[in-house]
């Protein structure tokens, strides 16, 4: 029988949590992503998981903890927003170095100052170039899917990442939607035992992890890095093949809604693709062309496909919910070059900052080409 | 069996950390790695914080290293080995490590490491109770990036960062006290001890890794380098600052005071100060003031430290020094 529950994004990825299993969790609190820890901590206590929880101190620690467990031989998660993905920058990027194999749950949250807790996905663009995988969930039922499919990525030979799982905070981590979840032997049986090439545990076969590589190393190690999150497109497409056949979702590195005969298109990450949806259904009727381009993989990033998918478009407009002061956002710029040499003409916007909400009024005229580059902001805040 | 036999029959033919590292002569850190490792009896992780223990030993592709090693880096050894210790727990748990399978997991890092940017993944660490052995190699300042000041370097000291001049005597602030620091987190088990006195070293680490929570080790140790001295005399120069009583030898089980080393015959500090380059500007005679004042503040620190102890002296921990001519 068929398990729906009215959950959070937050509640749906710690149920994939229990159903995962995972060794060790090492975490911090950070809203919006405490719902997560918190429902986990809770399955854990009533021993609904075997989890290891590490209350560790800072995000710093828990990423570094993490980066112990996973390279010790543990299926290792976290999760964090925000500051917490700020400060643990430094080791995430460790972390992908290092090929340690950790899932984490990102509740997307805009970065200070001034302090917010409220969604933008400035935490997820300060560390696009670390390494690691970033998913985007556009529903709570998303973020259960691809934490359910993260560990295999993670895991995989060809990949050894950490992957992100991300979801927009309080539009996602606090909004109950009713979730589909798997049995918990469907998921177990799925993401199966953890399983890494060299084990710093392994006592017999002692392995130095992490030296010190000068300008004769350093560079293969980094390309070496690069080519993994490449192969990792591949991987995540077989796992997303294997995941549509045990719960009939399907998931592709970008979703294309209908654009088929669009004229016009708008490229967007996470909750926001789920209202142009909407609105691309009202203007259809309306007898408009239109069409939406979601990218569910943001790292890597599917250029190929987005370029494929947007080749009949006239008109594109791409949705940054970051900025880059002084230069093109980043998912703009990104997606300016996968379409380089086409004949479509492009536009970007960014939108809703530090949680400020993009309403489908936005949307028509983003489609109507008649938005200004910062949509929504109240008045002209730089007009003194 | 002596202990310096054991050390031997521990190491099983395989030194834990080989020679041909890059370590500089006179540098007593490798010895203070292999006196740690070798008195561990069982397998051992090594979590190694960024520094030059880190950077002399692994430059890749070679390694010095005979057991398993892992570094990530500067601020954060003692996060990644609460990690390696939690998995190790989980795993064992679920069966997938045999349950009498016990590997020790050991921390190295500098004092930079240690008192200063790794400070609150260690108070983290400590206080969660994971059970694992923080070695600080304390050498006093941040000598892989050249000589800088630290939380650990002494009053007076001159580096790059406080270096003595015409209207500065070196480092204006005294040192923090971080065996005190560790002993206020309730760990089972804390002691401070130094390189040239491995037998009180070995001893301490055999407790240590026993106690049955986390245990923390502070190791004074030299840098030629920095200390300004000649490599050979580093076994001087080290037990110079244990006889002076600037850095005395006890230990903390379960917050329990007890000195394990008491110097025959008590060195005058400024003649401990007059080893070093790094305090050489003390030696003007108008620096004289300095010099009373540092030793003062060893005489003060050495009664309340007796106090602490009240009394307790271990017995037969005048062993194992370097003798004169090592």
């Amino acid at each position: 029988m068929t398990d729906v529950r009215l959950l959070t994004g937050g509640e749906a990825v710690a149920h994939a949590m229990r159903q995962i299993d995972p060794d060790v969790v090492p975490v911090y609190p950070i809203t919006p992503q405490t719902p997560i820890i918190q429902t986990f901590a809770k399955f854990v206590a009533d021993g609904a998981a075997q989890t290891e929880i590490v209350n560790v101190e800072s995000e710093h620690s828990a990423m570094s903890a993490a980066i112990g467990a996973a390279l010790a031989g543990a299926r290792t998660m976290t999760a964090t927003s925000s500051q917490g993905l700020a400060l643990m920058a430094e080791i995430v990027y460790i972390a992908a170095s290092m090929r340690a194999p950790i899932v984490m749950a990102l509740g997307n949250r805009a970065l200070s100052g001034p302090i917010n807790i409220h969604c933008d996905h400035s935490d997820s663009m300060l560390i696009r170039d670390s390494g690691v995988i970033q998913l985007f969930a556009e529903s709570a039922q998303e973020a259960y899917d691809l934490t359910v499919i993260a560990p295999r990525l993670a895991e995989h030979p060809d990949v050894l990442l950490p992957v992100l799982v991300c979801q927009d905070g309080f539009t996602i981590t606090h909004s109950a939607e009713p979730v589909t979840l798997l049995p918990d032997a469907a998921v177990r049986h799925f993401v199966g035992d953890y399983s890494i090439p060299n084990d710093v545990l392994d006592v017999a076969r002692p392995t130095t992890q992490g030296p010190f590589a000068m300008p004769d190393y350093y560079y293969e190690f980094r390309r070496q890095q690069a080519a993994a999150i490449e192969a990792s497109a591949t991987a995540f497409g077989e796992l997303a093949s294997e995941f549509a056949q045990l719960s009939g979702r399907s998931y592709g590195e970008i979703e294309e809604y209908r654009l088929e005969g669009a004229s016009t298109a708008i490229v967007a990450l996470g909750s926001t693709a789920g209202t142009v949806k909407d609105v691309v259904d009202e203007l259809r009727e309306e007898g408009e062309s239109v069409g939406l381009l979601k990218l569910t993989s943001f790292r890597p990033f599917p250029a190929a496909a987005i370029a494929a998918a947007l080749s009949g478009v006239d008109f594109v407009v791409v949705l940054d919910r970051a900025d880059s002061p002084g230069a093109t956002p980043p998912l703009h710029a990104e997606v300016a070059a996968a379409l380089y040499g086409s004949s479509c003409e492009l536009s970007g916007a960014v939108y809703g900052l530090g949680g400020r909400d993009l309403h489908p009024t936005h949307i028509r005229a983003l489609f109507a080409g008649a938005a200004p580059s910062y949509v929504g902001l109240r008045g002209d805040p730089c007009r003194v | 069996m002596s202990r310096l036999k054991t050390l031997v029959r521990n190491q099983n033919g395989v030194p834990p950390l080989r020679g041909g590292h890059s370590l500089c002569q006179g540098c007593g850190v490798p010895m203070v790695v292999r006196t740690v490792l070798s008195t561990i009896r069982q397998p051992v992780v090594v979590v190694n914080a960024t520094g030059c223990l880190e950077v002399a030993t692994t430059r890749y592709p070679t390694t010095a290293w005979n057991v398993p090693w892992l570094h990530v880096a500067f601020e954060n050894a003692a996060a990644v080995a609460s990690g390696v210790e939690s998995a190790q727990r989980a795993l064992r748990r679920r069966h997938a490590l045999p349950a009498d399978e016990d590997v020790a997991v050991v921390v190295f890092a500098g004092d930079g490491g240690t008192y200063d940017i790794g400070l609150q993944a260690l108070s983290g660490a400590l206080e969660r109770g994971h059970r694992f052995l923080f070695v600080c190699y304390d050498n006093e300042a941040y000598m892989n990036t050249g000589v800088q000041r630290s939380g650990a370097t002494p009053f007076a000291a001159s580096t790059t960062t406080s270096p003595a001049g015409r209207q500065s005597w070196g480092k204006a602030q005294q040192r923090k006290d971080m065996t005190a620091i560790a002993v206020a987190h309730h760990v089972p088990y804390v002691a401070q001890a130094a390189a040239t006195h491995w037998h009180d070293l070995s001893v301490k680490v055999e407790r240590a890794v026993a106690a049955p929570g986390p245990a923390f080790l502070n190791v004074l140790t030299d840098c030629p380098v920095g200390w300004g001295h000649e490599p050979r005399l580093f076994a001087q120069v080290i037990d110079g600052a244990v006889d002076s009583l600037f850095w005395p030898l006890y230990e903390v089980v379960e917050g329990r005071y007890a000195l394990t080393y008491l110097p025959p015959a008590v060195l005058p500090v400024a003649e401990w100060l007059a080893l070093q380059g790094r305090f050489a500007h003390l030696l003007r005679p108008e620096n004289a003031t300095v010099v009373a004042g540092i030793q003062a503040q060893v005489e003060e620190d050495w009664l309340a430290l007796l106090e602490q102890c009240g009394g307790r002296i271990l017995a037969g921990s005048g062993q194992g020094r370097c003798p004169p001519e090592c």
